[in-house]
């Protein structure tokens, strides 16, 4: 194959293939950062959170009787929720659950020197203390979720209080790691500023209500603590077929033992659904992320099939007599073949430059990471791919042209 | 001429009927795209109270200690009023009208059997709230200052809700138990709801939120009624509503002339260095400002980032479209340099030429501004049917969809100058000697 009479022909439509060549380029640059968004969605869309996400739903009950001892209320709805058939465990807790938004967070330390440091920093970083998201809940909360115990044991009968502060408290592996770096976290006192809470168990993983950055998103901390509020959210374990009638069940006991609350039907939910809301917007994201990535692939495909039927069009008589004097059909494939590997591959090479300045553009407006390497060449044979592809249909119309063609004046 | 050239236009078109397809399809998708894009920011950023906003004032005050950090996750904490504060800006009465307010919400129920009480969200407010922001009253009136004063137990109403209390009777009048506490209905308004919803907190859902109750501020301070915005505080002495250091209200105005608008910002100044020598405040008070509505909206950023970044990736895609369209009109364009080469010796100018394959590029431009707005009704049908907060407002207004068509137009339009520029340079003599 002959690069130079390919490259003589181009120079007769530098203009154009310039043009086309700056398409490929962009379609390049802007594809391989779409796709490292998509990525970087999922990547943060598929975050485990350590509970039974689909064997779990919640409904939020909010009692509206003067003088009602909640906790009395609340032991008598958990009641009725476990007599529903084929709810296997209940609890409640008082608002917060993984990724639904509801957050109660305080400062802890990992010893009162921390909490000294702290105070003379005015800030909690760089002191040793943190600052984990608060559960808190009925005994059978840890089961309930269907939390992995590490190390320690779930609470105590004894340790559950009603007002107060608890002496006692579970963290999650990531929290013990970050309150007691390389140290064994399980029977350490943990410091609030009025208390030491002694460390009784560890959780593999509770991500937190909202999540901050990816290093402290499972920073949890477990209380012995019942809900002491008219405001109570009852967590539901069942078999994941049986949620929606589970939840309509759960509606209806808890109306049925005490009608003076209310239940907003938006905040009866499977967790799934809780999931599904917390990443609303990136799932919309990724979408139209998905659907500009196709589109601009699209468009750039339908550019070079064009033009390349286009150029076959116009190069028709010389075709024929390049078949008169003995090129075969296969050499005639090969030709627009190249010619379009060459386009696309100084295209792509501007791309991938391009790529990594919109990456830095990115990176500087948007916060998005920087576009790993490896990124570049797959982006690159994506677009030869595609090149290749869309000129295979004009090439082969080109390879079918009779040499008798060059006899005839077009 | 033009319908000679609109004619030649057409036939050209027609004689490469999947280029032309292509070209159209290519400039209708990028448009489709960027047009969908640019009417939810239109939608976003528009303005929430047309012929008020230039009036329309919110101040800002600094009350936080020196030592005070800004948590990265909080929200600011100086973005709202204290009570004392709000409550000494009302009483200056140093702008036509002002009022300070909060979000708040409230169990409501409802007097006839059966209806079971629900949550609603409402706003406590002082009296110039309803003629500052011009609320539309349906039936009765606002309160007055008296009644802010008295903490009367008074309450307006949106139709919305007068309507699922009352059905089609006339509310105002009635009484109706909010909480513990019964208000008499003085007045219906409405449904009413600013787009975005610029006197609310940063915890409101500014595209979606709209109230349904508007109270007394006094009477949410006595009974200490549930507030659902920010409550920062900066100190762990006795907390409260009435507390020094606790923001939670939001603050409007209306400042008419420009010499009131700098008299006002001197006054805050000057009530900032007040405070500071009493030792309420510890900051520079120059750290008071005066925002106007649309200064204040820019400056709370209600735009999220993502829809930023659609948009630049939808109008990324608008361009590589148009370098599609330069590419293919420019080789449709120089195919054309025999015929083009006779004209051009029976007489036509390049001038003509020129404004000829123009033509030709605005009539691929109108064909894809049509199909741009049916693929831009379609992204907006399919925003619509996402739950974010913003998204029932992606509808596209009559000035938008004849700016879709005028940038489609101008899109080709300039997709073809360079090709046509190129075309029109042929030299006659020697294209006709080859042909």
């Amino acid at each position: 194959m002959q690069i130079r009479p390919i490259l003589s022909t181009l120079s007769h439509h530098k203009l154009t293939a310039v043009l086309l060549t700056l398409q490929v380029a962009f379609t390049c640059a802007i594809v391989c950062n779409v796709v490292f968004m998509v990525a970087n969605r999922i990547n943060r869309i598929s975050v485990p959170t350590g509970i039974a996400e689909n064997e779990l739903s919640a409904i939020v009950s909010v009692g509206i009787e003067k003088g009602e001892n909640a906790q009395a209320r609340h032991a008598a709805d958990l009641a009725a929720l476990r007599a529903i058939p084929g709810v296997k465990s209940a609890a409640a807790t008082s608002y917060s659950l993984p990724l639904n938004q509801s957050e109660d967070s305080s400062g802890i330390c990992p010893s009162k020197q921390a909490l000294d440091r702290a105070i003379q920093l005015n800030s909690i970083e760089g002191s040793g203390c943190v600052q984990p998201s608060d559960y808190d809940g009925t005994p059978g909360l840890l089961g309930t979720l269907g939390l992995r115990l590490v190390e320690g044991r779930d609470f105590q009968p004894d340790e559950y209080v009603s007002t107060g502060k608890p002496a006692v408290a579970i963290v999650t592996r990531a929290l013990a790691q970050h309150l007691y770096p390389g140290k064994q976290a399980l029977g350490q006192s943990m410091y609030d500023g009025d208390n030491y809470i002694r460390v009784v168990g560890i959780v593999d993983t509770l991500l937190r209500p909202n999540l901050r950055q990816p290093g402290v998103d499972g920073d949890s901390l477990i209380w012995p603590k019942l809900p002491g509020d008219s405001y109570v959210t009852y967590v539901l374990r069942s078999a994941p077929q049986d949620r929606q009638r589970v939840l309509a069940a759960a509606r209806d006991a808890l109306l049925k033992a005490n009608p003076n609350r209310v239940i907003n039907p938006k905040s009866t939910q499977t967790y799934a659904q809780i999931r599904a809301a917390y990443f609303q917007r990136d799932t919309t994201m990724i979408g139209l992320l998905v659907a500009s990535a196709l589109g601009l692939l699209f468009v750039t495909a339908l550019g070079i099939a064009g033009l390349a039927n286009f150029w076959v069009q116009q190069r028709t008589r010389t075709i024929g007599i390049r078949r008169a004097i003995g090129a075969t059909r296969g050499d005639i494939l090969r030709y627009f073949q190249a010619e379009n590997f060459l386009i696309v591959g100084a295209g792509v090479v501007v791309g991938v430059l391009l790529a990594i300045g919109l990456n830095l553009l990115l990176m500087t407006h948007y916060e998005l990471p920087r576009l790993p390497l490896w990124y570049l060449p797959i982006g690159a044979l994506v677009l030869w791919a595609l090149g290749q592809l869309s000129v295979l249909s004009p090439a082969l119309r080109a390879a079918a042209v009779p040499p008798v063609v060059a006899t005839r004046s077009v | 001429m033009f319908g000679y050239y609109l004619d030649m236009a057409w036939r050209s078109l027609k004689r490469t009927p999947v280029l032309t397809g292509l070209m159209v399809l290519a400039i209708g998708l990028g448009i489709g795209a960027s047009m969908t894009m640019l009417t939810v920011l239109h939608v976003m950023t528009d303005d929430p109270m047309p012929g008020r906003s230039a009036q329309l004032y919110t101040p800002h005050l600094d009350p936080l200690p020196l030592n005070h950090k800004q948590g990265g996750d909080s929200p600011d904490a100086s973005a709202n009023l204290t009570w004392p504060d709000a409550m000494a800006l009302l009483q200056s009465h140093r702008a036509t009208r002002q009022a300070a307010m909060a979000g708040g919400t409230l169990l409501v129920h409802p007097a006839q059997p059966g209806q079971q009480p629900f949550y609603v969200d409402g706003r406590y407010t002082t009296a110039d709230f309803f003629t500052m922001f011009g609320v539309p009253f349906q039936r009765g009136g606002g309160w007055r200052a008296t009644d802010d004063a008295a903490s009367a137990h008074v309450v307006v109403l949106a139709a919305s809700l007068a309507r699922k209390l009352f059905g089609s009777a006339d509310a105002v009048g009635r009484m109706v138990q909010l909480g513990d506490n019964d208000y008499r209905v003085l007045g219906v308004v409405d449904d009413w709801a600013p787009k975005p919803m610029f006197y609310a907190d940063a915890t409101a859902k500014h595209y979606s939120d709209a109230d349904l109750f508007f109270l007394p501020l006094s009477v949410a301070v006595d009974k200490d009624l549930q507030l659902n915005g920010n409550q920062s505080s900066w100190s762990k002495e006795a907390l409260g509503k009435h507390s020094g250091s606790m923001s939670w209200l939001q603050f409007w105005m209306q400042l008419d002339t420009s010499a009131q608008v700098s008299a006002y910002r001197q006054y805050l100044v000057d009530y900032s260095a007040q405070q500071k020598a009493l030792g309420r405040f510890q900051r520079p008070p120059t750290n008071a400002k005066l925002y106007t509505l649309m200064g204040w909206l820019a400056h709370q950023n209600l735009v999220p980032n993502d829809v930023r970044l659609q948009l630049w990736l939808a109008l990324g895609f608008l361009f590589v479209c148009m370098l599609n369209i330069v590419a293919l009109l420019l080789a449709k364009f120089l195919r054309r340099g025999g015929e083009i080469s006779v004209r051009r010796a029976l007489g036509a100018r390049q001038r003509d030429i020129f404004v000829q394959l123009g033509i030709e590029s605005a009539l691929i431009g109108m064909a894809g501004g049509a199909l741009g707005v049916l693929i831009a009704q379609l992204g907006l049908w399919s925003i619509r049917q996402r739950p974010d907060d913003y998204a029932h407002l992606a509808q596209m207004d009559g000035a938008m969809l004849l700016g879709t068509l005028a940038l489609a137009v101008v899109a080709s339009v300039l997709a073809g100058l360079l090709p046509a520029w190129r075309a029109c340079r042929v030299a006659p003599a020697l294209q006709l000697k080859t042909m």
